[in-house]
Parts: structure tokens; sequence; C-alpha cells
């Protein structure tokens, strides 16, 4: 499963602190046309439950956080 | 070997700091501020200047008047940095060489990054915008007062939320409190960034009535409907828009390609060396480190900056590290003050709000210009509410201090 979801976008935010990688996640969907998938790569443990709480309000779709090696990569489809 | 020249660009709160604690080492050191305009201002008290509290010309300081006397000070802006020749290019066409140089170039305020921000909001942020907030707030009968963050990061976390208790307080005395609905808007999840602080916040907010809105993301402002619209999809209606803009670091660090994307200094965490470069140091809110952009955080960095120039002038190591220490004293309205005390490694917790931080901070507020030019570090005093004895914090890369903040981590 973790391997079928392609990113069109990767934000690296690795070492950034709350809300840095939010932050960036919200920036990066900004930026791209409707229907982009955007990969934040974030060792922030909050970041997971933000990003699905904002995608939530903002009428985005959360794809789900996915462990990789020593970080979380959190991934958004831009909905709207 | 004769005097090394170290020349410290930026006359706020960090390389003046640096610069008097150099002063101290003039047999060895030829100490050079540059700076553009030769006027501090203690931005900490542009909070107070748009309720009438402060006057703004009372935060204004001749540069040369809070350096040490051995300290020599350039009036010229500075047109790039360049690395690899050792100097700085000033803007009249001058050259000025260094051995060691310190940014302090600070941050500013880009309010044009987001669409009508620029023409439909007011801030605090610097002494132009408080004025015109105060002329604003003073015309002001009722309504809706919006106030919030418009982008990160931006400097002096706690203040949208101080400046929202202190209107809360201003609005209350002048009797329009009743007429006059104070909303708060965040891009963020919660009131504040540091999940253990934003209870404080939250319960504040709650008791004073004023709504907040999180998630709220500004993606424009539009000023002749006076209208908010989010990223989010929200629109917002205000009478009155207070919303602090994203910063980015200084023009000089985009112009000599020093900076990240947002024009921050990619610097050491501990050294507060320049990545990559020995003789480089900077502090306060140029940086890109993970700490609030604040005078605290560049008063607590200074010391370490100094302690390291001085290690590497003898030949030997850098070994003083910063430990991202950040102290701010917070306003929360009646009168009342909260602080909040962290570093890289543990959030603050702050203690209830009293009468004695407020006193504390007002102590600080007061006698800042009267402290920074005899390099009186703030940091004794904040010493000692820590616990800890600070003059021995540039050391605290030895093992003595590692073993004392391993047993000191060990007890909390």
């Amino acid at each position: 499963m973790v391997t079928t979801l392609q990113a069109d976008k990767i934000v690296d935010a690795r070492g950034a602190q709350c809300p840095g990688p939010l932050v960036e996640l919200i920036r990066a969907i900004k930026e791209v046309p409707v229907g982009t998938v955007v990969e934040v790569w974030t060792q922030e443990p909050r970041t997971k439950e933000d990003a699905k709480a904002w995608c939530e309000r903002a009428g985005h779709e959360f794809l789900g956080a996915f462990p990789a090696d020593g970080y979380e990569r959190v991934l958004v489809r831009k909905k709207r | 070997m004769g005097q090394a020249k170290v020349v410290i660009v930026g006359g706020g709160v960090g390389g003046t700091f640096v610069a008097n604690l150099l002063a101290k080492h003039s047999d060895r050191l030829e100490v050079t501020v540059v700076d553009a305009t030769g006027v501090h201002h203690y931005q900490p008290g542009l909070l107070y200047v748009p309720f009438g509290w402060e006057r703004p010309e009372r935060l204004r300081h001749d540069e040369r008047r809070l350096l040490h006397p051995a300290v020599q000070l350039l009036q010229a802006p500075v047109e790039r940095i360049d690395v690899d020749a050792r100097q700085l290019r000033l803007s009249d066409g001058g050259m000025l060489p260094y051995d060691f140089l310190v940014i302090a170039t600070g941050s500013c305020p880009v309010p044009d990054e987001i669409p009508g921000l620029a023409e439909g909001s007011h801030h605090f942020y610097t002494e132009p915008a408080a004025v015109r907030l105060r002329e604003a707030l003073h015309r002001f009968e009722g309504g809706r007062i919006v106030v919030g963050i418009a982008g990160f990061p931006y400097k002096c976390p706690p203040a949208p939320l101080e400046f929202t208790l202190l209107l809360d307080d201003w609005l209350r005395r002048r009797g329009l409190r009743k007429r006059t609905e104070v909303v708060f808007v965040t891009p963020l999840p919660q009131l504040f960034s540091i999940p253990t602080v934003a209870p404080l916040f939250e319960e504040l907010f709650a008791r004073k009535g004023i709504k907040v809105e999180t998630f709220f993301n500004t993606e424009r402002v539009e000023p002749e409907r006076r209208r908010l619209v989010s990223l989010e999809g929200k629109e917002l209606d205000y009478d009155l828009l207070v919303l602090i803009p994203p910063h980015r670091g200084s023009p000089l660090i985009d112009a000599s390609a020093l900076g990240d994307k947002g024009g921050w200094v990619p610097t050491d965490r501990n050294t507060l060396q320049v990545k990559g470069q020995e003789r480089l140091f900077a502090l306060g809110d140029a940086t890109d480190l993970p700490v609030s952009k604040s005078g605290a955080a560049a008063h607590f960095e200074a010391p370490i900056v100094v302690s390291n120039m001085l290690q590497l002038l003898e030949g030997r190591e850098p070994i003083a590290c910063y430990d991202g220490s950040v102290m701010c004293l917070v306003e929360v309205g009646d009168g009342k003050a909260t602080v909040l005390r962290f570093n890289y490694e543990r959030p603050p917790y702050p203690p209830q709000p009293s009468v004695l931080w407020r006193w504390v901070k007002a102590l600080m507020n007061r006698f800042y210009p009267a402290t920074i030019p005899r390099a009186i570090a703030l940091d004794v005093l904040f010493a000692a509410w820590q616990g800890k004895f600070a003059p021995l914090s540039p050391f605290c890369g030895s093992e003595l201090m590692e073993r004392l903040r391993r047993g000191h981590s060990g007890d909390s």
C-alpha cells in the first residue's frame, strides 16, 4: 500500500519543529493545482494529527501517514 | 598577531550585546558595528504604542550611546557580504574587511506576501505601523476587530496574543468592549504553537469572550469590502484588522546569497557559526534556528558567540554551546503577566499569571537601555530563575556542565 501512493510534490520538513511541517504542507497545497498529491516529510509527531484535522477543515483528502527511515511521510491530495 | 578585526552587521539586541561583550577584549580585538540607521529600537515596547501606553520616541535609542566606547560604529547601509573576500561592500562603494563577522541583521515583516494585507491590515511590529494602529484604534467606536497571525514565521510568537488581551483591557477602559466583538484568527490547530502553553491562553480568551478561529490561513484581504478570506474557504468581515504579517530575513542576506528560501542564515544550533563558515557567526532573528525570533534568544546567544570567537582566536575548537534558551515575559491583561522559559529540550510550563511577573516585565522594559551598554546580561537574572549560574553557561559543552545538565534533567 505504501508504495502505490505516488506524490506529485515532496516537501522535506525534517528537523522543523511544530508548527513548521504543517505550515510547509499548507504552503505547498496553496501552490499546487487541484488533484495534486503532496507529501511532507516530518519528524514532528504531531504533524499527522494536525494535518488530518486541517484536511477535514479545509476540504482536502488526508491519504495517511507512513513511517520511513527516521521520519514520517504525510500524504494529502488537494481537492478543491 | 595584532588586533583581529571583528565586524558586526546590525545594531539590534544581538549585535549590540555581542559588541559590548567583545569590547572587554579590546586588547586583542578591534570591534566595529555597522548599522544602516544608527538608531536602536527597543521593539518589545511597540506592543504598548497602539494603546497610547508607551511613546514611540522613548523606544528609540542612539546606538552610539548603547555601545561601549571601545566599539566603533559605522552608520552605513551594507550592500553585500562577500564571504570569499572576507569583506563587506557598503552602499557608498566602500569596502570593510574583517577577520570575524557576526550577522545580526534581524528580520522584517513582509505584508506583501499576502494580497491585500498591506492595504487592509494594521500591525505593530514597526514604529510607523504601531503609530498608524494607535490612530485607527483611537478612532474606533465599536464593531468587529479581527486580530491574528497571517503567516509564519513571525517575530515574538506571543505578541499577537498579548496584544489581543491588552486590547480587551483597553476596550473595557474606554467603555467599548460591549460594542466590540474581538476575533482571533490563527493558521494553527490551537491558539499557540507550543502545546504546553496553548491551554493557558485558551482559558484566558474564553473567559474574556474573545472568539478564536483556528486553521484560518489568510489567503487574501479585501480592503474595500473589509473582508478576510481563508485558504480553508471561510470569510470574515471586519471593522478593524490587526494581522501580523509573515517575516523574512534581511534583504542583505538574500543579496549576499547567504540565506535559505526565507532569507534565514543556516546556523549551527550549538556553536552559532554559520554553517560551513568557521569565522562567521549569526544570532538573533537572522538565523534559521528552531527557536523564537526574539530579543531574548539573541541575548542568550550573544555570550556563546563571544566565547566561541575567543576560542577560535586562540586556535582552539569552539566549545561553547547554545542550548536553545529563550525567555518571554508575556502580558495577559488585568495587569498580570506570565513567563515562558524553554530551550531545545524542555518546553515551557508557564506559571499562573501574576502581578509580580508584570512588574518584572515593566522593570525589564525600563532598564534595558541602562543594562545593555554595560553588557549586563539579563541572563544573570534569568539564571537565578532557572536555578543555575549563567556565567558558566558558555562552557556548557564541558564535561562538568554536561554532568550538571544531565543531573538537572534527571531530576525533572
